[in-house]
């Protein structure tokens, strides 16, 4: 390919020229590899191939227009609040704060043993909902649209909980996270992200550490 | 005089095809790459089982290390140089034209707003150095974070969107700080970035 051979004519150049000497180019392409392959090492460290996943929340708008009319309450049979302590500890309890009965808080784990196994007990019909359709969405029996549509109705069912996530100051961006993910594994359509206020659910724990000493 | 010839063959390996390979190679990572940010902390994002990709244009990420410090980085350059005008405006600084050229190549920003003077004067590398030492200060009495979230979507318009990168060791009460800010400013809807985690529900 590179070689561009020159049969025509040979022997001696002379100034009346009749006669050419026989010339063969070759050019050696190794340094043009060896750049290239300089450049492509280059590139090669310098991207960043796999982009970085996301999670997108909606967090409350803190405006003082909205009163206590305009957000639609929560029942409290199917209210869980999680209370993320430091530590990687995490606190859980169902429904209204109970300051008597310290057991009606819970100690738990994140992951498979501990608040997954709760939420997807709470949760068991929209899981199985959302499990089968994802079967079907593998076999594509349903468009993509079609299921985003009916995963959002499961989440926004009537009998689903509603979580309200509380993280204390001591615990890190990685329990927020993994309490968020939570959610998205047990299918729950409808959490909040709140504020956690030491005089309530400080006082829960407080209790709970203390066991029960602190009931009111 | 009789000898066995032996037929001379040139050792030479026509190095052309290997040559067309890699450029094809070349022009493939030239086309796909997009760069790594330079940072001036490392963040070890959190894993999550959340399958959604960044945009890859219009965003304004928020990087939290740690330790908590802020940094903030835009994509268009033209943005960010707005953004620098207002907020220096609003703390009464102005930049030459010089400082705002040096302020667009810069990845990323987090110095407060009276040091910026100051920082844009040092050389690039110098640069680098002492930017992990700084970070845009959060909190509620010297809140620059939010001006520069304000002038990052008065230039930017509606489709900014905004990202939060922060290392998972992060004490929450940093990141509290910033989400109120960002409520403070009616930004209710922004993606936190994290990193593939695979698990399902059983």
């Amino acid at each position: 390919m590179a070689e561009i051979q020159e049969n025509s004519g040979g022997g001696k150049k002379k100034k009346g020229g009749s006669k050419q000497k026989k010339l063969s180019v070759h050019i050696d392409f190794t340094p043009m590899v060896d750049m290239n392959m300089l450049l492509i090492t280059f590139f090669m460290l310098c991207t960043s191939l796999s982009k970085p996943q996301t999670m997108e929340i909606t967090m409350p708008s803190n405006d003082n227009k909205i009163t206590k009319d305009d957000q639609p309450p929560v029942k409290a049979s199917q209210a869980v609040t999680l209370v993320l302590a430091g530590g990687d500890s995490l606190f859980y309890y169902e429904g209204l704060p109970d300051y008597k009965n310290y057991q009606k808080l819970k100690l738990t784990t994140y992951g498979v043993n501990g608040i997954r196994s709760m939420l997807i007990n709470k949760n068991r019909e929209a899981v199985i909902k959302i499990n089968e359709l994802k079967e079907k969405k593998l076999q594509m029996k349903i468009s993509e649209a079609q299921f985003k549509k009916e995963v959002s109705e499961i989440k926004g069912g009537k009998n689903t909980p509603t979580v309200i996530i509380k993280a204390t100051d001591n615990s890190t961006y990685k329990n927020l996270i993994d309490a968020l993910d939570e959610m998205q594994i047990c299918s729950v359509g409808k959490y909040v992200i709140d504020k956690y206020s030491p005089s309530a659910e400080g006082l829960l724990i407080k209790n709970y550490r203390a066991k029960g000493a602190f009931s009111r | 005089m009789s000898k066995v010839k032996v037929a001379r063959k040139s050792t030479r390996i026509d190095m052309t095809a290997m040559s067309d390979v890699t450029v094809l190679l070349l022009t493939f990572f030239m086309l796909t790459s997009t760069f790594v940010k330079k940072e001036p902390v490392t963040v070890a994002t959190p894993a999550s089982v959340s399958e959604i990709k960044i945009p890859e244009t219009n965003i304004l990420s928020i990087l939290i290390d740690p330790k908590g410090k802020v940094f903030m980085s835009m994509d268009k350059q033209n943005d960010l140089e707005e953004s620098l005008i207002k907020v220096g405006n609003e703390y009464g600084v102005t930049f030459t034209a010089e400082e705002l050229k040096k302020f667009r190549i810069s990845t990323t920003f987090g110095v407060p707003i009276v040091k910026m003077k100051a920082y844009l004067a040092l050389k690039p590398d110098e640069q680098d150095k002492v930017l992990a030492t700084f970070g845009i200060p959060t909190d509620s009495t010297n809140n620059q974070f939010k001006s520069w979230v304000r002038a990052a979507r008065q230039t930017n318009g509606p489709d900014l969107r905004i990202a939060i990168k922060a290392d998972q060791a992060t004490p929450y009460k940093v990141i509290k700080s910033v989400m109120t800010s960002l409520q403070d400013l009616r930004e209710n809807r922004y993606n936190l970035i994290t990193s593939l985690k695979k698990e399902t529900a059983k």
